[in-house]
């Protein structure tokens, strides 16, 4: 066709012609000095561990003046002892949260992995620091065990971890070698991801829940129900009470495992804040869908954050049995929901991609004053329970109302 | 001289359940050029796309790059190929910030220990980058681009998708309706940019339902009706009523398949 008459001409159109003389300048932004609600809003919204740490002074300054020995160094050192176990499970807690899911398993990967530690180092012919090493490995092994559930099912190292306990069983190997090594044979076989998977994805809820009864019956399977006592730990295999021994501090004693609570914080919020798996995080947990089509391997996080959360609650174990003394199988059956309970007072929103690790530790030191104000106020410990049932309401319509973002 | 595609598609299709999104689609893609996909809401458009930048799996056809067969799993493969692209929903994450947002899984690390060791990212030059991005794109009415995107409104949103697809483009940039949610002066500064990375040699596939802007920058016009191409055609040729009558099929297609002078289809 004859290119000498286009029937259309090219060019903008003719209303958009005026733009070149338009304002040029780079606009300002007026921020409309709004109400104080707004701004203390907007101040929420943008640091979300503003909230608990507001609740957390005013808690201890009230039941400072209430109750007159609540600041003594005892005391005081007596709450973060008293937070260490749940800080950590809130830890990993907070994690699989961020992403959008939830992990009712932690407390059961935790019992599962001291129950490891504690049996191979003291009833197997197992060095205390390979007993802990293949504790640590079943907490990561239960952790990608849910993750693997969570992203594409891949049921392979699954069936790997059965048939390895079938068969070492039917040689009349102890169970007590049985359950590490039949995990350990399951995870090493899933990271060469060998296998087909399912290709379903299921809710985390779900999938944690099954989870948690399935390590529990494996934790009593394992343990024959038994406790490990203090002095048999004490006998054979003292490492394991390592996260016990205190240090004085300014009069205040506080317990390796403190530190060591401390410490995973700070690794987390570093590896949060940054690095690019952090950010990898929030992004799965705020918009799966936008995030996998940024070109984020969705799965593959998924798969680390189950599987991280795994091996800080199998840390946990380890400071659990400095912490408790013995380790016995039936312990921190309350471990889930209180370390939820911390990461929703802490700010971290349940619906994913809000909040802050910090914000755990500050949600279970509020949990830790309120029990430890109210009892030194002689309250009841029903009382104590239903004012923690409280913070958790306030601390969800609190999550509500920060997420609105124009408010 | 002969001009070889940089990407063809042939009997794409893309079943979901009883829906067939995408029939036997044919495309391809010449160097240097601004391809305009046109079509009803529900032509497959969208999909046709998708399937190109690796976020939809067709479930059969042939897709060559350079006239190699590809295959993306994901829309990773198709990013470290060098193929940006703008989603209709935009695919940012609400939380995070503008800056993150654009270098969502290609973080740049810190220099020496810090980066290669403790992998920390390196904040302040991915936020300058962002900034200057931004600006080019005549964005910068944003408080502060450490600002997250859900506070944005719809048509900075898109601008920084829109800026993050131009800034890393190595090979094409996808395009699904990059103006939709845009004022007449954005929607100006984005073919503005559009223009701009035609000029840097690289090819645009641009999906939009603005005729003037279509028949403006596109030099070829692919028309998509009915879950596959219809027709292709050069904006000189036909007039945007024609372009309309043979989208909505009031008009009977071109036989032939326009093509950019000197090219050859295989
Ligand atoms: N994920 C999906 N599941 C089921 N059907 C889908 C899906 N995605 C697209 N479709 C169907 O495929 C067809 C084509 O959709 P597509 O989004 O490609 O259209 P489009 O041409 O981009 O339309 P628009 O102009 O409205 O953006 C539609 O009928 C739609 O219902
Ligand atoms: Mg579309």
């Amino acid at each position: 066709m004859a290119k000498d008459q286009p029937p259309t001409q090219r060019g903008p159109q003719e209303f958009e012609q005026v733009l070149e003389e338009s304002a040029s300048e780079v606009a300002s932004f007026e921020v409309h000095d709004s109400s104080p609600l707004a701004r203390f809003h907007h101040f929420l919204h943008a640091n979300p561990t503003a909230a608990p740490v507001v609740v957390l002074v005013v808690s201890c300054l009230v039941f400072g003046l209430v109750a007159d020995n609540f600041f003594s160094a005892f005391n005081l050192s007596l709450i973060i002892q008293q937070v260490t176990i749940i800080g950590i499970l809130g830890a990993a807690q907070t994690l699989v949260i961020l992403t959008a899911g939830i992990d009712l398993s932690v407390a059961a990967i935790m019992v599962l992995s001291y129950m490891v530690m504690a049996r191979l180092a003291v009833q197997g012919d197992v060095p205390t620091l390979l007993a802990i090493v293949i504790g640590l490995a079943v907490g990561l092994a239960c952790g990608l065990f849910n993750g693997s559930l969570v992203t594409r099912t891949r049921l392979v190292p699954v069936a790997v971890a059965v048939l390895t306990w079938v068969l070492l069983y039917s040689f009349g190997m102890p169970i007590l070698y049985i359950v590490p090594l039949g995990m350990i044979a399951g995870v090493a076989v899933g990271w060469f991801s060998f296998g087909p998977a399912l290709e379903v994805r299921l809710p985390p809820f779900i999938v944690t829940l099954g989870a948690w009864s399935i390590f529990f019956a494996l934790n009593l399977w394992y343990s024959q129900s038994e406790t490990i006592r203090s002095q048999d730990i004490d006998a054979t295999a003292p490492l394991l009470k390592l996260f016990g021994v205190r240090v004085e501090i300014l009069g205040a004693q506080f317990t390796l495992g403190s530190f060591l609570m401390i410490g995973i914080f700070i690794v987390l919020w570093y590896a949060l804040n940054w690095t690019a798996w952090g950010r990898a995080v929030y992004a799965v947990g705020d918009d799966k869908d936008a995030a996998e089509l940024s070109g984020i391997r969705t799965d593959r996080v998924l798969l680390s954050v189950y599987g991280a959360a795994g091996l800080i609650c199998a840390i946990g174990g380890w400071a659990a049995i400095g912490r408790v003394g013995s380790a016995s199988p039936q312990s921190f059956y309350e471990g889930n929901l209180d370390a939820i309970t911390a990461v929703v007072i802490g700010g971290t929103s349940l619906f994913g991609g809000r909040g802050a690790v910090f914000g755990t530790l500050f949600g279970a030191l509020i949990v830790g004053v309120f029990r430890s104000g109210l009892k030194l106020g002689g309250v009841d410990v029903l009382w104590q329970t239903f004012a923690v049932g409280l913070l958790i309401i306030v601390a969800v319509a609190m999550d509500q109302w920060i997420r609105r973002v124009s408010a | 001289m002969s001009l070889k595609p940089v990407m063809t598609g042939r009997g794409l299709t893309k079943r979901y359940g009883r829906v067939t999104a995408m029939d036997r689609a044919d495309f391809e893609l010449y160097p240097g050029e601004i391809l305009a996909i046109i079509g009803d809401n529900g032509a497959g458009k969208s999909t046709l796309v998708k399937a190109l930048c690796g976020a939809v799996q067709i479930d059969e056809g042939e897709i060559r790059l350079d006239g190699e067969p590809i295959h993306f799993s994901s829309p990773m493969d198709a990013r470290d190929a060098g193929i940006e692209t703008v989603y209709q929903n935009l695919a940012l994450s609400p939380a995070l910030s503008i800056a993150d947002n654009m270098f969502l899984g290609r973080e740049l690390y810190k220099e020496g220990v810090a980066g290669s060791v403790f992998r920390m990212l390196d904040k302040k030059r991915m936020r300058d980058f962002a900034r200057e991005k931004l600006t080019e794109l005549g964005l910068m009415t944003v408080q502060s681009i450490t600002q997250a995107v859900e506070t944005l409104s719809g048509g900075q949103r898109q601008g920084v998708a829109v800026a993050r697809a131009a800034a890393f483009a190595t090979r094409f940039v996808i395009m699904d309706e990059p103006t939709a949610a845009l004022g007449v002066k954005e929607s100006r500064r984005v073919l503005e940019l559009i223009l701009d990375v035609k000029a840097r040699g690289m090819p645009i596939v641009l999906i939009s339902h603005n005729m003037p802007h279509v028949f403006e920058v596109a030099d070829r016009i692919h028309i998509h009706r009915l879950s596959r191409r219809h027709a292709v055609i050069r904006p000189q040729d036909f007039s945007m009523s024609d372009a309309v009558a043979i989208m909505t099929g009031a008009k009977e297609a071109p036989a032939e398949i326009a093509l950019p002078e000197g090219a050859v289809l295989h």
